[in-house]
């Protein structure tokens, strides 16, 4: 039993540290909107200015090879160990950097594991460089948490698939050059018995993708349709039929993706913030309750970064921490609404304020969070699935 | 970071186990809950051939060494079963303090009968209308020849009436309210100026209401600094609330998995209750609570063991475990449904002693305020 890095961990945070603060600008974190846990907010693209900093910043972590840090040596990554990368995440996260994407952090390390000779030719060297980026195409308009009711379907047709079907909640594919696409290859067998893997360029004849704006203005999610477009058979990832397995155990590559680090970000200003606040004439934080709510997300936090560390200790431990890490998941997103809740009962009126103006606590980012917070709890598998998981396959408990 | 037991301590929760299996089934709570002693003399005498009692005492006082995360581990397996004994008031409230304030005579007296298990004692903290903070002690402590004479009136002190020594807060100087003024005794639990009542308590914990009428006690006696114990009284309720988290881990856990075996087992509507979302949703809600109070307690328990900073984590902890063992016994009674409800049911004991463990030395609201305190606010 232990509860602190090891040395050589502590250097390397140490070199994380300074590489944030050498290679970003200071003022990133705060012109970043994201909330802890959210999934909409889409500030970088609003931005150009933005835009150009975060691609300059990926081609330094490229250049570090910490863009693969979880990658095996062979092909170019650092083959950190689990605890590093959940050291690595949580700075990255504190600091809201550009970093991890669904092409380095799911894409690559399942073509790595599952992909073919030819697709690891294709595609690991363009994804290691981080010159292409891929959407999640998992979610359909019938198929949200229930994933396997999917209807998309790529049926063999000489050299090609033919691709039909329609895509939703595809977060910033507009913004991205390829979709990491479930399919149904065997539209008879059971679902997880049919689905396979694909990476279809955006460009494909038949691909459109019309935005959706989310509920804090952005445009971060997508709808897309797929019409008979054509995808090279090469670009099938691993076997045909195997792509549920794929997709289940490639949730592995994510388990450490819960931005851990912003929470602790947003607490410290939100602790600033109810030192200098003054309410009737007195300072916020002497108000008693307004201590107990930052008293209870502090504790939260800790607990919730216990549950984050532990699940890096299982992984390099070789154990599959499918249960726990839907723990993570579970305590993270709840923390995300609560910290929102909370935040906004401190602010009182002063919550409701969103634009700049002298009277905006926080950048406005409480009420931007009270809106992001609702995604924590239903993106990537809701609350009620990681409960489900929690209970069923944790526990053991029956389905019927 | 390594959230698993060493092969060492493994073997010692094992062991913790098997013991208490044997000899200490859940219900005994209920049986001795108005038993003279409150404890088995038998049992107690086991504890300490297995060197329980001496855990934390040095071995040049007849302990067996060991730190705080073994402290605790031995404590879980306790809560486990609701181990009625006088392992916490003489453990973690007489041998801790001893060992933090007391000097090289007082180590010599009291800690050999302790780790032996012959010497018992309980501690004396909490007065009438008094909540948590030893800075409202009023117990006066008036100097007489070569020492000091003590009156007033404790409440909530476990196990006085067995206790053989007595370690007690009193007030040497200053007023309710001072952090300076504050001292320690050790006092002769025989002591004929010393009334102890049984009060009848929620959990079945044998705890006292203790009245000294003019008790002499001697300067000797006077366990560290003379008007300066405030800052002893501190670590001493820090250390206790990590110890009762603990216990209270093992607690949780039991009602926990006693939860789940009877959700798998309990028939409605032909499929076992532990099929419907409702119920599964309870459970894995209290997976979180157990499983992080348990991280929570042996980060802070491991913190004492190195020698840390462990103020805020102690009252982090508490917090958390607090209202984690509220939640999982509410829970667990919640999906047992009637069943639970009846006497001869041992759950109902696991919710008794999550509640006093939940209010020992400060509730969840107490702590959190001592971590608003510690972020700076």
């Amino acid at each position: 039993m232990e509860f602190q890095f090891t040395q050589k961990q502590i250097d390397f945070r140490n070199e994380v540290l300074n590489f944030l603060k050498t290679e970003l600008p200071s003022d990133w974190p705060d012109r970043m909107k994201y909330w802890p846990g959210g999934y909409g907010s889409m500030e970088l693209n609003e931005d150009p200015e933005m835009v150009r900093t975060a691609i300059a910043f990926k081609n330094k972590l490229a250049e570090k090879g910490w863009l693969t840090i979880s990658w095996p040596k062979e092909y170019g990554g650092k083959q950190y160990s689990y605890m590093e990368q959940a050291i690595y995440e949580d700075l990255i996260m504190y600091y809201k950097a550009p970093g991890m994407g669904i092409a380095t952090g799911i894409a690559g390390p399942s073509i790595l594991h599952f992909g073919t000779e030819e697709n690891k030719k294709d595609w690991i060297p363009p994804i290691a460089r981080g010159e292409i980026n891929l959407w999640l195409g998992y979610s359909e308009p019938d198929a949200g948490s229930d994933l396997a009711a999917m209807r998309t379907t790529a049926i063999e047709d000489g050299d090609d698939y033919i691709i039909n079907g329609q895509k939703i909640w595809s977060s910033a594919a507009h913004l991205s050059d390829y979709a990491w696409l479930a399919a149904k290859t065997d539209p008879d067998a059971k679902p997880h018995k049919g689905m396979s893997m694909f990476i279809v360029d955006n460009k494909s004849p038949g691909v459109t993708i019309r935005p959706l704006i989310n509920i804090l203005g952005s445009h971060s999610f997508n709808e897309v349709f797929f019409d008979n477009v054509r995808v090279p058979k090469r670009n099938l990832i691993g076997q045909k039929n195997m792509g549920f397995y794929y997709l289940m155990l490639a949730l592995d590559f994510e388990r450490l993706m819960v931005g851990i680090g912003a929470f602790a970000k947003m607490l410290e200003e939100l602790i600033a913030y109810v030192k200098t606040a003054q309410r009737d004439g007195r300072p916020l934080s002497e108000n008693v309750q307004v201590r107990q709510q930052i008293a209870y997300l502090a504790t939260r936090l800790e607990v919730a970064y216990k549950f984050f560390w532990r699940t890096a200790d299982m992984l390099d431990k070789g154990q599959q921490p499918s249960v726990e890490a839907s723990a993570l998941k579970l305590i993270c997103t709840e923390l995300s609404r609560k910290m929102a809740d909370m935040s906004m009962e401190i602010m009182g009126p002063y919550g409701q304020l969103t634009g700049p103006s002298p009277w905006t606590p926080i950048r406005g980012m409480i009420p931007k969070g009270y809106l992001d917070c609702i995604s924590a709890t239903v993106g990537a598998g809701s609350s009620e699935i990681q409960r489900n998981i929690v209970a069923q396959r944790g526990l053991g408990l029956p389905r019927k | 970071m390594d959230f698993d037991l060493t092969q060492e301590q493994k073997i010692l929760k094992q062991s913790a186990r098997d013991f208490l299996k044997k000899e200490c089934p859940p219900s005994l709570l209920r049986e001795l809950k108005s038993d003279e002693k409150g404890y088995l003399p038998r049992m107690w005498k086991k504890m300490a051939g297995l060197g329980w009692t001496g855990v934390m005492i040095p071995e040049s006082f007849n302990g067996i060494g060991g730190d705080f995360i073994e402290l605790s581990i031995l404590l879980e397996a306790m809560g486990e079963v609701n181990c009625p004994s006088p392992f916490f008031s003489t453990i973690v409230l007489g041998a801790m303090p001893i060992l933090l304030a007391g000097n090289e005579n007082q180590k010599k007296a009291l800690l050999p009968g302790i780790a032996d298990g012959n010497l018992l004692t309980a501690f004396a903290l909490t007065e009438p209308g008094q909540y948590f903070d030893p800075v409202h002690i009023a117990m006066e402590a008036a100097p007489d020849t070569d020492g000091y004479v003590l009156t007033g009136t404790k409440l909530f002190v476990e196990n006085a009436h067995v206790a053989d020594k007595i370690i007690c807060a009193a007030r040497t100087g200053g007023n309710p309210g001072d952090k300076n003024g504050l001292t320690l005794f050790i006092v002769n639990g025989k002591n004929p100026g010393i009334r102890v009542n049984r009060i009848q308590t929620l959990a079945h914990d044998h705890q006292c209401e203790v009245v000294l009428d003019h008790v002499r006690v001697s300067g000797n006696d006077v366990l560290g600094p003379v008007d300066g114990a405030f800052e002893i009284l501190e670590s001493i309720q820090a250390r206790a609330v990590v110890a009762k988290c603990a216990e209270l881990v093992g607690c949780l856990q039991t009602a926990f998995d006693m939860s789940v075996t009877y959700a798998k087992e309990r028939n409605q509507f032909n499929r076992p209750i532990g099929s419907f979302q409702a119920v599964q949703h309870h459970l894995a809600n209290m997976v979180l609570d157990v499983d992080g109070a348990r991280f929570i307690t042996y980060q802070a328990a491991w913190k004492i063991a190195r020698d840390l900073p462990f103020r805020k984590d102690a009252s982090m902890c508490k917090a958390w475990t607090g209202t984690a063992a509220r939640q999982v016994t509410t829970l667990a009674h919640q999906i047992h449904g009637a069943i639970g409800f009846c006497e001869e049911m041992n759950l109902h004991l696991y919710y008794r002693k999550a509640k006093a463990g939940e209010v020992f030395f400060g509730d969840p609201a107490y702590h959190l305020e001592k971590v608003a305190q510690a972020l700076g606010l």
